[in-house]
């Protein structure tokens, strides 16, 4: 299939990452390789296979709910770039 | 005796015995970082300071007799997509900034609670997304060998320390050859586990489903005895396995007579395969069957669906994986924004390098509507057939052997202009993650550039013991572990 501009700018947005004409044409180009390469896929006959996430059957993982300290928050909060006391700072989201 | 040189076991039993102190040993390494990582640029950061401190520490635990792992005292170097309290972690990304990491992961607590005392962290193609280490941010890291060439990737900078002897032995993470290829390239052991046998809380999330740690070492013993530690369940990793190897390290014996063993043709008739390499890996084989296994020819008829199946499930969990990284909980943020979507999407753009925004814009891509089913599901049940045909061979064999990488390192700047040719070199140890197998690389020859080749031992899934004992018994025989390169 044909990776056009449009197609490239709409994955874009929805992986909030910006492109300018340069990368855009590089990644229509990029992108088309790799993913008429992953045509060949469609040799395989999987009719009645099931897809397959994991290699070890796991179900739900349950353990006890038991009360145990989290992480300190002025800890985690330090690595922020831009924080208060006990929040993170970012521009203004809702108008 | 040059102390960086020793491997782990050698080292820890030269401490245990008052023979080298703990200090020493720590210093030591970072002699070597000094002479020679300007050259090679393996390490992002290092903290001698704090490894100085701890030194004295562990020593104190040794001579009181509280500690008596065998790696106690051991300086140890980490993969920098491994948190380490305190210590920076930056998957070699712009984006994650001066990130410290408020906790360890559990493999670091582990290790540190068998005494090993970390010393610094290694460069990696930017968040484990390449196959030469050319993509970090912090600049490519050189081969050891040859410094025109890669080191392999991603965990490049932990395969070139260990060859170099600036490390004593490293833990690398591999979800598609991450440890075994710059392993091969670089002459040096190198061990994915079985998918679930070592925690990956605290390892930085790339592709989660394939992710696995493991050891970078200078032989299969050393690799033992780091999965004795660093393996179990973690109650932190619901995906990690409630299973006991008992001692890994304490079952190497040696003996592999009796052991089923199949060479893939298709491996070994590849487009692309360097005739030495071939030469090289047949020549493992041609080992284990002079000290009684047998060897005969088997088939992986889906060898040209794991690269296209491999690409699509990791970018596909790597687009959603990156999504933290938004320029708010930690790390980088773009300047000059204007409102919150700004703020990510400006963020993103100059935080990311060019590697992992592709696979970013590639998984969005195979997970949007309309093309999920075409690509992702279809890549699911290509891994389901794969995983299949695994089960079938390991009904009748016990291992596979085969090639870790097709050629052996590539010049730099030659790979990252035919990205599909570099993903091509992926071919033999992509399978693996997808399976969820383990997989040693041991070094087995040199090219006529003299450059190392590295041949795959491939188990069943919980099969360590059996993979490790034919590298061990491997080794035993043979000297190619023991070849240094000679960094001036």
């Amino acid at each position: 299939m044909e990776i056009t501009k449009e197609l490239v700018e709409y994955v874009a947005t929805l992986s909030k990452i910006k492109v300018d004409d340069a990368f855009s044409e590089k990644m229509q180009k990029e992108l088309g390789a790799v993913i008429n390469y992953m045509e060949i896929l469609n040799q395989v006959d999987t009719k009645d296979v099931e897809p397959l996430s994991h290699v070890f059957s796991i179900n739900n993982v349950l353990r006890e709910d038991e009360v145990m300290p989290s992480h300190n928050r002025a800890e985690l909060i330090k690595n922020a770039p831009q924080h208060g006391e006990t929040t993170f700072i970012v521009p203004k989201a809702v108008e | 005796m040059d102390i960086a040189k020793m491997t782990a076991l050698e080292l820890g039993k030269a401490i245990k015995n008052k023979e080298i102190s703990v200090k020493d040993a720590v210093l030591s390494v970072f002699d070597a970082i000094e002479k020679k990582d300007k050259d090679i640029n393996a390490y992002v950061s290092l903290c001698k300071e704090e490894a100085i401190k701890k030194a004295d520490e562990i020593q104190k635990k040794i001579d009181d007799g509280s500690l008596s792992s065998p790696i106690a005292g051991v300086p140890v170097s980490i993969k920098d997509n491994i948190c380490t309290k305190g210590i920076k972690t930056t998957c070699s990304s712009k984006i994650l900034g001066d990130f410290k990491p408020p906790y360890n992961a559990t493999v670091i607590e582990k290790l540190e609670n068998a005494g090993a005392i970390v010393i610094g962290k290694l460069n990696m193609d930017e968040f484990a997304m390449g196959s030469t280490s050319e993509t970090s941010y912090y600049g490519p890291t050189k081969n050891p060998w040859d410094l025109n060439k890669v080191p392999g990737g991603s965990s490049g900078g932990a395969a070139a320390a260990v060859a170099a002897d600036e490390a004593i032995f490293s833990l690398g993470s591999d979800t598609g050859g991450s440890i075994r290829q710059p392993a091969s390239y670089c002459g040096v052991t190198g061990f994915k586990p079985t998918y679930g046998t070592v925690s990956r809380y605290g390892l930085i999330a790339y592709a989660s489903s394939l992710d696995q740690i493991g050891p970078i070492a200078k032989d299969v013993k050393d690799c033992a005895a780091i999965m004795d530690i660093i393996s179990g369940k973690d109650k932190f990793d619901g995906t990690s396995l409630d299973n006991d190897f008992n001692s890994l390290l304490d079952s190497l014996n040696g003996d592999v007579k009796g052991m089923k063993i199949g060479l893939p043709k298709e491996c070994f008739e590849t487009e692309g395969l360097d005739a030495s390499v071939k030469e090289s890996v047949l020549n493992v084989a041609d080992k284990l069957k002079e000290l009684g296994a047998t060897v005969e020819e088997i088939s992986l008829p889906f060898i040209d669906y794991v690269i296209p199946a491999y690409y699509i499930i990791a970018s596909a969990e790597a687009s959603s994986n990156l999504s933290r990284f938004d320029g708010v909980k930690y790390g980088f943020r773009a300047e000059n924004i204007e409102g919150i979507n700004d703020l990510y999407c400006a963020t993103r753009s100059e935080g990311f390098g060019s590697e992992v925004k592709k696979r970013i814009l590639l998984g969005t891509f195979v997970l949007s509507s309309g093309y999920y089913d075409a690509y992702y599901q279809k890549a699911l049940k290509v891994k389901a057939i794969i995983k299949k045909h695994f089960d079938e061979v390991f009904e009748k064999y016990d291992l596979i052997i085969c090639p870790t990488a097709p050629t052996t390192a590539p010049e730099i700047g030659k790979s990252l202009s035919d990205p599909l040719k570099m993903y091509l070199s992926d071919i033999f140890t992509v399978s693996v993650n997808i399976a969820g197998l383990p997989g040693l690389n041991v070094p087995c020859g040199f090219d006529k550039n003299n450059m190392p080749i590295g041949a795959q031992i491939i188990g069943q899934r919980l099969s360590e013991k059996k993979v490790l004992n034919a590298g061990y018994a491997y080794q035993q025989n043979t000297d190619y572990h023991k070849m240094k390169a000679e960094v001036k």
